[in-house]
């Protein structure tokens, strides 16, 4: 079995150590991939694209990250059907490469929201989160977390079976409460909390974790 | 030819950005009704004919310049 993932590094990550030492901790190989690369549709069992401020949030936040040279295998690994999951500026990023529907914008308060959220499960996720898992803890990091998708379309992703989770409270004013959604064929992710962040005790939680064991 | 690019929210999402300034322009007795924020880009592009130079902006627009979910942008000459 192909156990290695690939850490998609763009300018400005900075979530890409604790996701790469997650995915180690899960018993997997993690491997760097630098936003300038191009690899092969099956190289990675799996791809993560981590949070932080890719290109510094210029234009829009994942604008230019989702148009880096990477995003075009990217784009055929989805199309292969490997997992990827993108956290918080990497959930961004795969909506802005629209490999995800709708779009991530200011939190309504104009504020950075820091802090834990309850996280329930809508649809399970065929590849990330243990069917156990059906309410998190995860801790939240994003001052441009809303999540927005046109008011047609939000029925649709929920009858599609797309709406991955939602937030017990509401941080930032997503429509439904949005944390996370999923492509059509089930295979691409994004998460606004993170995962990462919470797969010890001491870290104050470790609901995180299974989003990286369930690969195996 | 220089083109400017106007970009601004769609109607129909909460301009934030927009609501705080207002916000701050009334609380410091400024009259006004509404307050939107968008962002003007201007565009260097080497081409002497109007036309093929605002084709050539509207490309860019529709490649990265502007998310068709959120904003809508129009293009001027400078």
């Amino acid at each position: 079995m192909n156990k290695t993932v690939g850490v998609i590094r763009f300018l400005g990550t900075n979530c890409d150590q604790d996701v790469f030492s997650a995915i180690k901790q899960a018993g997997l190989s993690p491997e760097w991939v630098c936003h300038q690369d191009q690899f092969d549709k099956s190289q990675y069992m799996a791809l993560f694209l981590p949070g932080g401020f890719s290109h510094g949030d210029y234009l829009r936040c994942g604008a230019l990250a989702a148009r880096a040279p990477v995003m075009k295998s990217v784009v055929e690994a989805s199309r292969h059907g490997t997992p990827i999951l993108g956290i918080c500026n990497g959930f961004q990023i795969l909506c802005e490469a629209n490999l995800l529907p709708g779009v991530l914008v200011r939190n309504n308060s104009l504020r950075f929201r820091d802090g834990w959220v309850g996280l329930q499960r809508v649809q399970q996720s065929p590849q990330f989160g243990s069917d156990k898992l059906i309410y998190a803890k995860l801790p939240i990091a994003h001052g441009e977390g809303r999540y927005y998708i046109e008011d047609d379309q939000v029925k649709k992703l929920f009858d599609d079976e797309q709406v991955w989770c939602v937030y017990e409270r509401n941080p930032n004013g997503s429509v439904e409460n949005i944390a996370g959604v999923m492509n059509e064929n089930k295979n691409v992710a994004g998460l606004m909390p993170h995962p990462e962040r919470a797969v010890a005790d001491f870290m104050g939680g470790s609901d995180g974790l299974s989003f990286f064991t369930s690969l195996l | 030819m220089k083109i400017g690019v106007r970009v601004m929210p769609r109607k129909e999402v909460l301009d934030s950005q927009g609501r705080a300034v207002e916000r701050t322009l009334r609380a410091h007795g400024k009259n006004l009704s509404h307050c939107r924020v968008g962002k003007y880009i201007e565009l260097e592009i080497d081409e002497k004919d109007r036309q093929k130079a605002l084709a050539k902006a509207t490309e860019m627009c529709e490649f990265a310049l502007h998310n068709p979910l959120i904003e809508t942008y129009e293009l001027e000459v400078l």
